[in-house]
């Protein structure tokens, strides 16, 4: 029973994985393909560690994977924040169809 | 049924390796290297399952690290900082 639910969790993560990968090379502007797809891997790659906490239980691994989630989302919502900063002060500007620009005359 | 997932994974890769051959500019590329580090953590995990060999979760440990590290140096090439500004 515990196999096919963490079966199912590591299927929901590998779907939320596929969608973001095709909102990468979909979407038009660097800051929406910024935000399509660094929060929805983030939320796949979670999803798969807590299938193999279902699977392996609360000892060892299962504890170890536990904690990787709160690790691997504090890091990569952190380096995709500092990624759109500096893409912003190296001189991308967001696309036509976005309206707001909370850093419009910050640079520097 | 894992083993397909983990193929699945595998083969997803090649999205951000095409955006890496394509992007128009620099950050672009950064914003692909980042996925690409995300991903290969989806491969370690699935190797888990499939392999039963639990050293494996310490790898994933020492990859997202590395991976936020690289990717936290890049972009403060981007701003045009040096590293101990």
């Amino acid at each position: 029973m515990t196999e096919i639910i963490s079966t199912i969790f590591i299927a929901i993560g590998t779907l939320v994985n596929i969608i973001s990968c095709i909102g990468l090379v979909r979407l038009p502007d660097l800051y929406n393909r910024l935000q399509s797809s660094t929060k929805s891997v983030t939320l796949g790659i979670c999803s798969m560690l807590v299938g193999v906490l279902i699977k392996y239980g609360f000892i060892g691994i299962g504890i170890k994977a536990l904690i990787a989630i709160p690790l691997i989302f504090l890091t990569a919502t952190v380096s995709a924040h500092a990624l759109a900063k500096g893409a912003y002060y190296f001189g991308i500007r967001p696309g036509e169809k976005t309206t707001r620009d909370d850093y419009k005359g910050n640079n520097k | 049924m894992v083993e397909f997932l983990l193929y699945i994974q595998v083969a997803i890769c090649i999205f951000p390796l095409y955006c890496i051959i394509r992007g128009p500019s620099l950050a672009d590329r950064m914003v692909a290297l980042d996925i690409l580090g995300i991903l290969v953590t989806g491969i370690c995990i699935k190797l888990i399952i499939i392999t039963d060999q639990l050293f494996m979760m310490d790898i994933v440990y020492a990859w997202i690290i590395l991976s936020f590290i690289s990717v936290l140096t890049l972009a403060k090439y981007l701003e045009n900082k040096k590293l101990n500004d």
